[in-house]
């Protein structure tokens, strides 16, 4: 028998019902819903708005990723890592060829290395910027997420002229990055990095100090810090409570160890600190994109190593050396001495890592991603139990969930 | 809200081997030492043999090393099979743990096979639960006292286990919309186009089946 409060409609006035005929509703979300951030299906089961238990249905993107890798070369399975978390690629990219670099016992050159740190940098900003706007938006505001659209347009068209491409760079490569930044670029990433701090500034002014936002958001799907590790929270999720748990910091790759920056923490794990955390990561994101500029080698931007990194295009074509490199390296790929590592990066999300093992051979052999976003899902009932349904919504936004990496 | 500037130390090669002989001092029964990865302290852990019933001691272990103050290992960062068809056990599952008091990682490997019931973490990380759902739905490894062991990644109704390393790359069958029947049917895997193998490390002869591989012994 279930009690509980019904709003009589005459007179307004709340009363308790101890009807024995009241059950739970079972209610379905998604999967195609514009505020599940893709595809996911929530089976939620209601007492009237409140919500008793909830069950993620995942997979609906699920591409099989990981077997495919398993039948591709090392370069070809490169591009499956931005097609992963699509809106964070590059960060994705540097987990898997910084595992098949600590296995083949290589390491990339200065320039290569201030260049990765350079577009994870962009990369954590083109992902907040969607990541804090879209999740204003499932809250009802929709300005901010038309204003962060341009910012992340600008920030594309720095992705297109390193990578040529917009969205899936496929511009890291094992050993180095695909090609050196062309000329101008590093300025016209100053010009706009000298920018953005108004647009940081207008975009909080909308949003920081709002009421409603604050009223959908505070306090709402709080997680203490003893919760969020035994759930396996990495990234903003996890500062959230109040941990300053960064890899960049703790174990750190590339020439972060180098670099000046800050880790933003939050107090309460709700909602509002996930946003104020991401917002802060971006400032500290735009000091490390102005410390790269400003400290950025020159130099080469691969290693010197044609067993590995094809011959410059000019050689391949006179030289029947490097033709024959190039043509293998295309064609078979490169060998992987046997052996296995667990690599992992901070992407935007929280910890992306991959675990490689190799059999000696040109293809991986085992190539496990573990996905920030597939334990934050994973916590949505313990996050939701006894919230309203439009809570739901709110506490998914600030998850900052994307299925590319969670379905895999 | 508040951005700190934290500094962390990582233990040298010397405090590691000092964790490993101290959690082998208190659990050296159930685990052996692993040294295929010499990046990542690892252990394996041993099965207990009473009464000719194989049973892993994998709970107390994971509880040990979440609570102990040497390890606190209190983050699960991973779960994952690995699927070695020539091995007497044929499925490995590897567990990825992280202390983030000590900045320290470390590794647990698993033997299993398809018969074989591997105890779940879920009690003692909330967090096992969907990665122990995800190996039985890609290898079919089993998990004895799992809540809910259901399918996570696949389609409803999907049969057999995609990331063994004898399931084929294309599937068994494929789902198309058919317009004279107004639903969803699913058929036999048919490709128009042969998949291309990069197995073959002569790539002029082109498209390399295996069979054709094998019997000219290319």
């Amino acid at each position: 028998m279930s009690t509980r409060l019904v709003s009589d409609d005459v007179t307004g006035q709340s009363q308790i019902s101890t009807d024995p005929t009241l059950r739970t509703v079972t209610m379905n979300f998604g999967p195609q819903h514009p505020a599940a951030h893709g595809v996911l299906r929530l089976v939620m089961e209601m007492d009237g708005e409140v919500i008793e238990r909830l069950d993620p249905h995942i997979g609906l993107l699920h591409r099989g990723t990981e077997k495919l890798i398993e039948h591709k070369t090392y370069l070809q399975a490169l591009p499956y890592f931005d097609r992963l978390d699509y809106v964070s690629p590059l960060c994705q990219e540097h987990a898997f060829v910084r595992s098949a670099e600590i296995l083949l016992s290589i390491v990339p050159p200065r320039r290569c290395q201030f260049i990765r740190v350079l577009y994870d940098e962009i990369t954590r900003i083109l992902n907040h910027l969607l990541s804090v706007t879209s999740y204003a938006m499932d809250v009802g505001a929709l300005t901010p997420a038309l204003w962060g659209y341009e910012e992340r347009e600008k920030l594309m068209e720095f992705y297109e002229a390193a990578s040529g491409a917009r969205l899936h760079a496929a511009y890291y490569r094992v050993g180095g990055v695909y090609r050196d930044l062309p000329a101008g670029l590093e300025d016209r990433i100053s010009a706009w990095a000298d920018e953005f701090p108004k647009f940081m500034d207008d975009m909080e002014t909308l949003l920081t100090g709002n009421r409603i936002f604050k009223q959908r958001s505070v306090d709402i799907g709080i997680i203490s810090t003893d919760d969020a590790l035994s759930w396996g929270f990495t990234g903003p999720m996890l500062r959230a409570t109040g941990l300053p748990w960064d890899l960049r910091k703790s174990s750190p790759y590339a020439v972060y160890d180098e670099l000046d920056f800050q880790i933003p923490v939050g107090t309460n794990g709700d909602c509002y600190d996930r946003y104020l955390v991401r917002v802060a990561e971006m400032r500290q994101s735009l000091e490390l994109i102005r410390q790269c500029l400003r400290e950025m080698p020159t130099g080469a931007v691969c290693i010197d190593d044609n067993k590995i990194v094809p011959p410059s295009r000019k050689a391949m074509k006179s030289n029947m050396e490097s033709m024959i490199h190039h043509f293998k390296l295309f064609s078979e790929g490169f060998h992987v001495p046997a052996g296995e590592v667990y690599c992992a990066v901070e992407a935007p999300k929280g910890e992306f890592g991959v675990y490689l093992v190799s059999d000696g051979g040109n293809k991986p052999y085992r190539c496990k991603i573990r996905a920030p976003g597939f334990a934050h899902l994973q916590a949505m009932e313990k996050l939701c139990k006894g919230h309203m349904l439009a809570d739901s919504v709110a506490v998914l936004g600030s998850l900052d969930v994307v299925f590319g990496e969670i379905d895999r | 809200m508040s951005t700190v500037s934290a500094a962390f130390t990582a233990r040298d090669a010397a405090g590691v081997e000092e964790l490993a002989s101290y959690i082998l001092s208190k659990k050296g029964e159930e685990l052996s030492r692993e040294t295929r990865d010499p990046r990542m302290l690892s252990f394996r852990v041993r099965p207990n043999k009473e009464g000719g019933v194989s049973s892993l001691p994998l709970a107390g272990v994971a509880k040990f090393l979440r609570d102990d103050r040497q390890c606190l290992f209190r983050l699960l960062v991973d779960i994952c099979g690995v699927d070695y068809p020539n091995r007497e056990f044929r499925f490995e599952v590897v567990y990825h743990f992280l202390s983030v008091t000590h900045n320290m990682r470390l590794r647990l490997l698993v033997d299993a096979d398809e018969s074989l019931f591997v105890p779940s973490l879920h009690s003692i990380f909330p967090s096992a639960c969907w990665y122990e759902r995800e190996c039985w739905d890609m290898y079919g490894i089993r998990f004895s006292d799992h809540p809910d062991l259901r399918r996570l990644l696949s389609d409803y109704g999907f049969s057999g286990h995609p990331l063994r390393k004898d399931f084929p790359l294309t599937g068994y069958t494929e789902v198309r919309y058919d317009e004279a029947e107004g639903r969803i049917v699913h058929e036999k895997v048919s490709l128009t186009q042969d998949l291309r193998s990069q197995a073959s490390l002569m790539p002029w002869h082109g498209l390399c089946r295996d069979e054709f591989s094998e019997d000219k012994g290319l």
